[in-house]
């Protein structure tokens, strides 16, 4: 039978020299032939998704590396330099005066004859201030306790604004409406205004256990964080409310409503986990803006209490020997300058990285 | 036949990929059709068929990230592939238009209608200031949009889906272009809107006698409107022919498929048969036939071979192994 | 079948609208409509946009609190003091794969959920055994479990929700355009599936739908709905080769048809017009202004739906 005797009934044997093809190749495919062909991809959560696309950005890599310098600094410095902040320095035990504004990696006279004689003394990365004391230490210090009152009064935000801007967007109608005006209202308080009367009143009607560490911050810390838990939340909650509000219109929050769930149910485990990434960044860039903050208020003098050193109270005492000793005030606003931006970056990286409208 | 040359569009083994963060989404891969002028060409296919896609590379209007890699598309004759941005902006709306889904969305919401209408007569002809607004006037009552002096001022939100589409009808016409390219015109449309604006489609069409390619998912609006009808999956062409061949006489294994799980009008309450398996990921393409994983007469030789596309008869071509499968076992007297 | 699973007797959804400074007018979304469903029966509704099937099928289940008119399941009312227990008999399916499912949450918690917030499994393992066997039901495999939803293809999206909704065991569930986001290969997948979870657990649907032939294929009885108002039911054969009312015949003669020969033969009514909004709505019959045989009297008064024989029910003053 030959192969090309078939023209008219079937119009592909024409077009193809059907001698090539064998039996085997018509017999079905099995199913593992076939799926082997299709793959389901790797999964990834939303959050995996999200890091690696953090992680490509250069800037929030470096701010995250400079942050985690810091960090390590702050911490570990204090282990490694044998001073204080709040120690007067002094050689074999005698109050050193000479060596009071002294240029950083220089050592004072009484110092050097230490020295000479064989002892031996840390350097002074950062120079002293007018008070003898090693300036390096007082920039960890200060950057610690800058760090933390960013921090801390960032979560007050976060807390009180979350849980009020989640319930107003949440019961929507009047309640969101009483709800945000009050916000209006709060939102046009002169905030540092109330933090001045609020701590000079504090002064003179808190009196802290000494020692504790509300007694070293002192009243005007307390005021700052009482302020920014009467005030600061507002930004926050308008937020949360916005995401709130967008996030509702979602058909999933209808599916859990017809399931059965309660209002409560719905905040917490459909809402609030969707906010998740606003939230973090909205408050990693509310902590620059806390110390921020802090900085001015120790700059105008209403800081934390002496001895206790902040970055801005640095800088404010730096101002008074400024053309002589320049570099006092260059290392606090440098630190403070680096944790700015690099929270601001990270937080604009983080954005970049979690926004789901962003995907290609 | 007429001359290739003479063809009003010629498409010659397109290729359009997307170059994605995720790697290279190869959309369209090796398609080739023509266009008579006055002919209704239905593209058919699902998402992520490439059909889209196509209609777009022929108007050179992909996203950012596309690009065409291979092939040609030849009008009267010229590539349009190699045409420079100054060339594509002389054919698009000119020669060539194209109306979109969503009328929602396709319209600027801040300007009147009558604006955005202007905008299309006054670039592409010479009619200026009270003739190109006569003109206005004309289009929107060729689209069947009464008291047009009243509707120019109006601003799209102030119209019904249905208006909005016939605006863009109007717009798409009103250079009185050689090709109109359709996409998925009536899916966001109710059913009794849907058939206005199909009825109005094919009427200007009639008066008109542009070409007419219609890119569409939905089986019905095929039948009802196209000659010829091109079915696609996975980037590439499936088979082609008239309407009847493709209905009555399929041959390829995914418009069976197609037309298998779709209720039949003979008989509505027959069970349904689906196509097993999800929708081709385009970043993985298979090395064989695009739809062989989810095929059920699968072959060995499906697998590994993209089937060519063969002559069924005079108005029917299908590239399936399936059709080579018969032939041959026809021939060895299997 | 002495009494319906579900009956709906003259629900209004109307929701106030504030035009002009301090006033309201009500959109009248849903306008005293009446049905019922039966026992393991697929009533589908269809409409178009504006009509108000999504709305009635919301309210049906309380999801909006409806305006006037009461909901009765097996005979007893619901109300918000019974809906949580009703909630476990009346489950819903919603339209876009894509938002329906939290993107937080892995397959094994979005089906669980029911589950959890009505206290149906003694302890960890049981509820794993009865999310695996609603996986099964709806073909999805075990190793999906721990998966997020993004993941999956739009088909496989509807396919989790339906388990979702099936995990209280509901006898009615409200398929609110199940498949009207899926691609053509995929909705014969997820019809089959409706339709052999309903022979076999003996489910109720009311199947909201805009695709006729779909409905037609799946539903006994079909709802005709017009601007907040049913305007014909019937069997679904009958309601496609008999058509009554003006506006189910010209919706009819206006679906494509995937068939050359049947859908060009046709004669297509073509409605002019657009559909009113609903905030301004026709006096009388809502559809007159585009009915080709509207009289004095369908602008005076809305006709009410009367039986035409057989349970086939219209409203109209002249058909």
């Amino acid at each position: 039978m030959n192969l090309n005797d078939i023209p008219e009934k079937n119009p592909l044997s024409m077009q193809l020299d059907l001698s090539k093809f064998s039996g085997e190749q018509f017999s079905l495919a099995t199913e593992e032939e076939k799926q082997q062909q299709d793959v389901m991809s790797e999964s990834t959560t939303f959050f995996k998704d999200g890091m690696r696309k953090l992680f490509k950005n250069p800037l929030a890599v470096m701010s995250i590396i400079l942050l985690a310098v810091i960090l390590a600094t702050i911490i570990f410095a204090p282990l490694v330099v044998p001073y204080r902040y709040e120690e007067i320095l002094s050689v074999e035990g005698k109050r050193d005066k000479g060596a009071k504004n002294l240029a950083p990696f220089t050592y004072s006279e009484l110092e050097q004859r230490y020295i000479e004689k064989g002892g031996e003394r840390f350097p002074h990365i950062f120079g002293t201030d007018e008070q003898c004391r090693d300036y390096f230490i007082r920039v960890v210090y200060g950057t610690r306790i800058s760090l933390f009152i960013g921090f801390f009064a960032s979560i007050i935000v976060l807390i009180i604004g979350m849980l009020y801007g989640s319930i107003s967007g949440y019961m929507g109608g009047r309640v969101d409406l009483i709800m945000m005006r009050i916000v209006d209202i709060i939102y046009s308080l002169p905030d540092m205004l109330m933090i001045i009367l609020l701590s000079v009143v504090l002064q003179e009607v808190l009196q802290f256990k000494s020692g504790t560490l509300l007694a070293k911050l002192g009243t005007n810390m307390v005021s700052l964080f009482i302020v920014f838990g009467l005030l600061y939340w507002v930004g926050m909650a308008r937020l949360i409310r916005g995401q709130i509000l967008s996030i509702k219109e979602n058909e999933y929050i209808l599916a859990a409503r017809s399931i059965g769930a309660k209002p409560g149910r719905i905040i917490r485990k459909h809402i609030l986990p969707n906010c998740l990434s606003v939230i973090i960044i909205s408050t990693a860039l509310q902590i620059p803006s806390a110390i921020f903050t802090e900085s001015f208020l120790s700059f105008v003098g209403i800081g934390v209490k002496a001895p206790m050193p902040s970055l801005g109270s640095l800088a404010n005492s730096a101002r008074e020997g400024l053309q002589s000793y320049p570099y006092k005030l260059v290392f606090p606003a440098i630190v403070i300058c680096l944790i700015v931006l690099s929270l601001n970056l990270l937080g604009d990286g983080l954005r970049d990285a979690f926004d789901p409208k962003l995907k290609r | 036949m007429t001359a290739m040359s003479e063809r009003l569009l010629s498409v010659q083994d397109l290729h359009t990929s997307f170059f994605t963060d995720a790697g290279e989404v190869q959309a369209v891969n090796g398609v080739s059709f023509d266009l008579d002028p006055g002919e209704i060409l239905g593209i058919v296919g699902e998402s992520g068929s490439g059909k889209s896609v196509t209609a777009y590379s022929i108007m050179q209007i992909l996203a950012d990230t596309g690009r065409i890699t291979g092939g040609r598309v030849l009008f009267k004759g010229q590539d349009l592939s190699r045409w420079s941005e100054k060339q594509m902006l002389n054919f698009r709306g000119k020669s060539c238009s194209i109306i979109f889904q969503d009328p929602m969305t396709s319209l600027n919401p801040v300007f009147t209608i009558g604006a955005q209408l202007r905008e299309a007569v006054v670039l592409h002809t010479e009619r200026r200031g009270r003739e190109a607004d006569e003109r206005v006037k004309e289009l929107l009552e060729l689209v069947g949009i009464n008291e047009p002096e009243k509707r120019m001022k109006q601003y799209p939100f102030e119209h019904s889906g249905g208006m909005r589409q016939r605006v863009m009808i109007a717009m798409a016409l009103a250079c009185e272009p050689d090709i109109l390219i359709a996409d998925e015109p009536t899916t966001a449309l109710d059913v009794t809107i849907q058939a206005q604006i199909l009825e109005l489609i094919q009427s200007l069409q009639k008066k008109m006698g542009m070409a007419v390619i219609l890119v569409t998912h939905d089986l019905g609006v095929i039948a009802d409107m196209c000659d010829n009808i091109i079915v696609m999956y996975g980037g590439r062409i499936c088979e082609r022919g008239n309407a009847r061949e493709i209905f009555y006489n399929p041959k390829h294994e995914y418009t069976k498929g197609l037309l298998r799980s779709i209720p039949m009008v003979s008989n509505m309450k027959k069970k349904l048969v689906p196509i097993s398996g999800t929708p081709i990921n385009m970043l993985n393409l298979p090395q064989g036939c695009a739809f062989c994983p989810r095929c059920d007469a699968a072959m060995k030789i499906c697998l590994t071979q993209k089937p060519e596309e063969l002559v069924i008869n005079q108005d029917h071509r299908a590239a399936c192994w399936m059709n080579v499968k018969n032939a041959y076992e026809e021939a060895t007297g299997a | 079948m002495s009494e319906p699973l579900v009956e709906v007797r003259n629900l209004k959804q109307y929701f106030p609208v504030k035009v002009g400074f301090g006033r309201t007018i009500p959109l009248k979304a849903v306008d005293d409509v009446s049905f019922t469903v039966n026992e393991g029966e697929t009533l589908g509704l269809v409409g178009e946009s504006g009509c108000g099937k999504t709305t009635a099928g919301r309210s049906l289940l309380r999801l909006y609190k409806p305006t006037a008119g009461e909901v009765l399941f097996r005979g007893e009312p619901v109300t918000d003091r019974n809906i949580t227990h009703m909630r476990k008999q009346m489950q819903m399916v919603f339209q876009d794969p894509y938002s329906s499912l939290d993107p937080r949450m892995t397959v094994e918690d979005i089906i669980g959920e029911p589950l959890d917030v009505h206290h149906l499994c003694a302890n960890r393992r049981e509820r794993r055994e009865r999310i695996l066997e609603l996986m099964s039901y709806v073909g999805l495999n075990a190793e999906h479990a721990r998966r997020y939803a993004h993941e999956f293809s739009g088909g496989q999206r509807q396919r989790i929700g339906i388990a979702r909704a099936l995990a209280v065991d509901p006898k009615f569930i409200v398929c609110d355009e199940p498949v009207s986001a899926l691609d053509v290969s995929i909705q014969a997948q997820v019809i089959n599936m409706f339709e052999e979870l309903q022979e076999k657990l003996g489910v109720a649907y009311l199947f909201i739908a805009h695709d006729l032939l779909v409905v037609h294929h799946i539903s006994n009885r079909i709802a005709v709905m017009y601007l907040g108002k049913i305007v014909e039911i019937a069997d679904s054969d009958e309601l496609n080769a008999h058509p009554i009312h003006p506006y189910t015949e010209s919706l009819l003669s206006a679906v494509p048809i995937p068939d050359p020969d049947v859908t060009r033969a046709r004669q297509r009514i073509i409605l002019e017009g657009d559909v009113p909004s609903p905030l301004h709505r026709p006096s009388g019959c809502p559809f007159r202004t585009r009915c080709r045989y509207a009289t004095e009297q369908c602008a005076a008064e809305c006709p009410s739906l009367t039986d035409r024989g057989g349970g086939h029910e219209v409203a109209c003053w002249v058909k």
